[in-house]
Formats: C-alpha cells, structure tokens, sequence
C-alpha cells in the first residue's frame, strides 16, 4: 500500500531533480573556471526546443539530445565570445542570453507548439522498468543515468585530473595560471561551452522526458534554481546531487498535494515553495562565513592579460 | 593580418555615445539578414518594427505610453547598477507595486476625492520598494547574492498576483473571471493630451527621469552611488558606508518600478488582471543599459525599445511576424552593445606584417 504511493512519488522527485542537476553541473565546472554565466535559462530553452524540434522530424530521440547540446553550447560560445574575448560584463551578457533564449526558443518552436513525440525509451527490459516496485531504479529515462555518470565523471575529473587541476588554477588565480604558460581563456572557453551542453541536456529533459512537449518559457524559472544549487552545494559535485534531490522534493510538493487532496494551504504558495525554498536556502548558505570562501576567487572576473 | 585590443588610457567618451547607436544599426542590419534566412520577409520586418512607428504619427501616443514604464524602471535600475547592485527583480516589484496600489483602490471604491489617486501612486512605490527591501536585507545582513533573490522573488509575486486575483480580489460581479473591479474614474489616471491614451504616468516618467539626473550628478548620494559601484575600496576609506549604498540603491529601484506598475494598472490596464506581469522588469534591463546607465540616455533607450514594442506589434498583424521576434530584437540589442563595449575600453589594433598601423 505504501509502495503503490511512495513509488511514483520518489519517480516524481527524480525527474524533477535530473534536468536543475546537469545544467548545475555544468554551470559548476563554467564557475570553477571562475567565469559566472546567468544565461542557464536562456541555454536550456534553446535546448529544449531545439532537442524537440529535431525529435520531432527524425522520430529519434538521442539524435535531439545531441543536437540540442550542440545548440547550447553554440550560443555559450557567443557569450564566451563577448565575454572572453572582448571581455564584456559577465552578469550583462549572461541577462542578454536569458533574455535572447526567451525569444529565439519561442521564436523557432512555434511550429511545434501542441505537437508530441515518441518518449524516450527504456535502456532496461520491460520487466523491471514497468515492475510495480523495481522500477523505483529500473524505471528511468536513459538521461537520469547519463546525469548520475556525469556526477561522477565531474567529480572524479575536477579532483583526479590534471585537467581538472588546471581548470582550478585558471579559477583560482587566474594571473599565476597565465604565468605559468596556460591559456585562461582557452580553458574558459572550454568550460562554457561544456556548461552549454550540460544546459542543452537539461533543457531538452523538459521537452523530451518530462512533459514530453515543447511550449513557451518551457523550464519556467528552473535555469534560476540550478544556478542557486550551485552557491548551495558549495561547488562540489557530490554535494550538488543531494542538493538537486533536496529541489526536485521541494519542487514537486504543489504535485503531490494536489493528488492527495490536500488544500489546507493556496496552490499558489506551493507553486511558491520552490522559489522561497531556494531564497531561504540561500540566506543560510550565504551567512556562514565559510560559504564565501568556497567560491572560485576569480568567479565572475574578467580575464585580459597586459601584453 | 591579427587583431588586437589596445587598453586605452581612458575610456573613449566619444565611443561611449557612439556605440550604443552602432548597436541598433547592427541589430537592423543582422535582423534583417536572420530573419530573411529563415525564412520571413527580412527587410520588411525590420522597417515595420524600427520605422513604422516612427513615421506614422498616430503611433506616437503608444510610443510614450509603452515608453513610460521602461524609463521608469530603467532609470532604477540604472542607480542600482551603477552602484554594481544587480536588481534583476524590477519584474516582481513592478508587480507587488502594482497590486498595492490596487490595494488602496479596492479599500476606496466607491469613495470620491482627489486624494486617492496620489495614495494609490505612494501606495505602489512603498509596495515596490518594499518588496526590493527583502534582497537589501538579505544582501546586507546575510549576504545574500542578489541577482538570485531579486530574481526568485519576482516567481513569488506572480503566484501572490494568481492567488489575489483568484481569491480574495475578485471581481464579486466579475462573473467568476480572475479579476478585480474596473477602477473607478477618481483611480483613473486622466489623459493629458486630449483624444489620445497619453495618460498622466507619460509626462511623470519624463519628469523623474530629469530628476534623476540632478540627484545622481549633483549630490552627495549620486557620488557616493558612483564611487562604491567604481571603487568600493576607495568607497570604504573614503568613510562611505556600503551597506547603505546596497540599501538605497534597491529601494530607489524598486520604489520606480512599483511606481511604473501602479501606473500601468491605473492606466492602460484600469483594473488588475492576470496578465499584468508583460516583462517591462526585464526588457528595462537592457533599456538601462543601451542608455549607458544614464537617466536621459534612459529616456531615450526608453522610446527605441517602445518603438521595438510597437514596431512588433504592427510587423504581426501586417505580415504575420510571430511575437516573440520583437524579444529577438532586443535582446541582439544588447548583444551588440555589449559586444561594442570593447571600443569604449580598447583600442582595436590591425597588426600587419607589412604595418602595424593603428586602426582606431
């Protein structure tokens, strides 16, 4: 009895948690590097409509996937460009892109608003991904276990690697990487364009897996929390997984009492929750002194060299 | 042949002005171009959305009324920005001071008296400044980023915007739609030009703008805005008190933009729906920038992004552009601007093998 409601409610959490969970990854390794890069949004959208819309005209899914990476990233290049290259404001530029993801996204999915797609399949057999129980591990869209790889990956990669040790250093302090003959700003660039492809994974999540279609301002303000699980997982990876579940919980409570019946409080406060969830978070993340030393030193700094 | 950038000495004053009309030029000409490739009628789309308006005259009075509210707000952004306070929320207090003011006209309804109006405009600055007053707090006592709370919170008043209007503010003769009363004629802002929709908040947004202009080049406050946002070292020694700073900076905006959103609901709108939130908070954020961050470069970014607004609208109905091209528009505005911000700070230098000559 308490499995047939606690299944669907933990699947629930899951797939609410899975898309704010690769766009904050991505944004973690882009912070890392110390470049901030609010356009989350703005990414995911172009991901989520491009991924769809290629969905829809081929009828094959990890072909839209890939293609909305390569999306994503394509327009974190642009603001890598304006703000590596010509050194813009990073905060400006990120706004810009938020703003350009809104328009170009509804822009170029207004065909396909009212359509549908094939869902993903299934990487497991039938037999434990619709088992009344097992599938509570088996029962997944295949980017739920491409994301907790991921997890793995970035961690493993920013601690174990000397990758990941340079990238620290770019961030860290970017004038003793550039003097010891790395290229910030090839590094940069490297990790926006990754944090784009994480943000074109997480968007087409929306549209692809989660509800699965594509309508305008599709992630509604997901982009925002991600880069809020960030700040609250103190840019560690690991942490950044409890962190996403710990959302996706809070993000799904509206859903839940709503099939419970439960209307003690307005649906508006729930739908509410998530974003206060996050302002709250914050406040206690923010006030121990130790959270701001967690950050990359040269977060958010632009980068130019004196030749 | 390579391309570098030269630091100048000091920033060009000349390509400060200058770029921010390179940015609407190149906005036309790539719009054109990105518009024609997939597939619409390029050239047409950008004449009907940045010169239609302007060359028919009958189109000016939507001109200033869309203008109003984006000066407004964008003049309070500006003093946040410039102080290197990111207020990205102008949105959600637009709304809270909106729906304060709204407040006062259901308490009032049904009453006459000159008084209500001014009480419903300082009833919709307190509530937008208010509600901007939460990301001072969290800034400052709990060191809070900003962009990230001002932002939430704006996702916040648009639920406490539904649950009013689906609840306790609804019209009781409405015929269950969720919507409040029609203001009555003493809620109403008048029309100042006659047989027109310029209402009362037109010339006002001019008026503040103006104002602003005084208080941030000629007192104490505007210097202090400056300095902490330029040099917050300098700011601290020179016994300017940051915290203050942060404070003032986001009640100044969010008090405009609760002022802009009273004055939407007072005018255009004459009651309070749903659909009020229309991202004024947001495309104010490039008005802020492509006027340089300057209350009259506002005014004028204010009436360019009104005529995108217009222009949008007419390029719809006459050859069927979708709406989302006018967010397009302005958001390669600030693409471009961005991206020429490099000529205000660099000098672009054409290095040659032949001669290195200095291209700028």
């Amino acid at each position: 009895m308490t499995d047939s409601l606690l299944i669907p409610i933990i699947m629930t959490i899951v797939g609410a948690a899975t898309p704010i969970l690769l766009a904050a990854l991505g944004e973690l390794v882009v912070e890392k590097s110390g470049v901030l890069n609010l356009g989350l949004e703005g990414m995911m959208l172009i991901g989520a409509v491009t991924g769809f819309a290629v969905t829809a005209t081929t009828g094959y899914a990890p072909l839209g996937v890939i293609a909305a990476m390569i999306a994503a990233a394509a327009s974190a290049g642009l603001f890598g460009f304006l703000t590596l290259t010509l050194t813009a404001n990073q905060v400006a530029t990120g706004l810009a892109l938020t703003i350009f993801g809104i328009g170009l996204s509804a822009l170029a999915g207004e065909n396909y608003v009212g359509q549908t797609v094939d869902v993903f399949g299934s990487v497991f057999p039938a037999a434990l991904s619709e088992h009344p129980v097992l599938r509570v591990i088996f029962g997944y869209s295949p980017l739920v276990y491409v994301s907790l790889l991921l997890v793995a990956a970035v961690s493993w990669f920013l601690r174990k690697t000397r990758g990941g040790l340079i990238l620290r250093a770019v961030g860290e302090s970017d004038l003793s990487a550039h003097s010891i003959g790395y290229s910030v700003i090839g590094v940069r660039y490297m990790a926006v364009l990754f944090g784009g492809a994480m943000a074109g994974i997480a968007g087409c999540f929306y549209s692809l897996v989660l509800t699965p279609m594509w309508a305008e301002q599709l992630t509604a303000g997901r982009g925002w929390i991600a880069l809020a699980l960030v700040v609250f997982a103190g840019w560690r990876p690991m942490r950044l997984l409890l962190g996403a579940y710990l959302f996706g919980a809070v993000m799904t409570l509206e859903l839940h009492a709503k099939a419970a019946g439960f209307s003690l409080v307005a649906p508006e406060f729930l739908a509410a929750m998530p974003y206060l969830a996050t302002i709250a978070v914050l406040a206690i993340i923010s006030a121990r002194k130790a959270g701001k030393s967690l950050a990359p030193a040269c977060l958010g700094k632009p980068f130019k060299p004196s030749s | 042949m390579l391309i570098e950038l030269e630091k100048r000495k000091e920033p060009s004053k000349a390509m400060l002005y200058l770029t921010p009309i390179i940015a609407v030029v190149a906005t036309m000409l790539a719009g054109a171009i990105i518009f024609s490739l997939i597939g619409h009628d390029g050239i047409g789309a950008v004449r009907k959305i940045f010169l239609a308006p302007l060359l028919d005259t009958y189109k000016w009075q939507d001109l200033g009324v869309k203008a109003a509210p984006l000066i407004l707000i964008g003049v309070g952004l500006a003093i946040g920005f410039r102080a290197n306070v990111w207020n990205i929320g102008a949105e959600g207090q637009y709304i809270m001071g909106g729906l304060a003011g709204t407040g006062v006209a259901l308490a009032t309804w049904g009453m006459t008296g000159w008084w209500i109006l001014p009480l419903m405009c300082i009833a919709g600055i307190a509530g937008g400044a208010a509600y901007a007053g939460i990301p001072a707090f969290l800034k400052t006592r709990l060191n809070v980023n900003e962009i990230l709370s001002s932002l939430m919170l704006t996702y916040v008043a648009i639920q406490v915007l539904y649950y009013l209007m689906r609840g306790p503010w609804k019209d009781p003769d409405g015929f269950n739609f969720p919507q409040t009363r029609l203001f009555t004629d003493d809620q109403i802002l008048p029309t100042v030009i006659p047989g027109t929709v310029v209402h009362l908040g037109v010339p006002l947004a001019f008026v503040v703008a103006v104002a602003a202009w005084f208080v941030l080049s000629r007192s104490v406050f505007g210097f202090q805005i400056r300095v902490v946002g330029a040099a917050p070292a300098a700011a601290r020694y020179g016994g300017f008190n940051t915290n203050r700073t942060i404070w003032a900076a986001l009640l100044a905006g969010g008090g405009l933009a609760g002022f802009a959103g009273i004055l939407e609901a007072a005018g255009p709108f004459g009651q309070m729906v749903p659909q009020f939130p229309t991202g004024y908070g947001f495309t104010a954020i490039i008005v802020a920038f492509l006027g340089r961050l300057h209350p009259i470069g506002i005014v004028l970014a204010g009436i360019i992004l009104a005529v995108t607004y217009v222009g949008g609208e007419l390029a719809q109905s006459s050859i069927g552009l979708p709406a989302a091209a006018t967010g397009v528009f302005q958001a390669m505005m600030l693409f471009f601007l961005l991206a020429t911000d490099v000529l205000v700070k660099y000098r672009i230098k054409f290095a040659s093998p032949a001669k290195a000559g200095d291209a700028a």
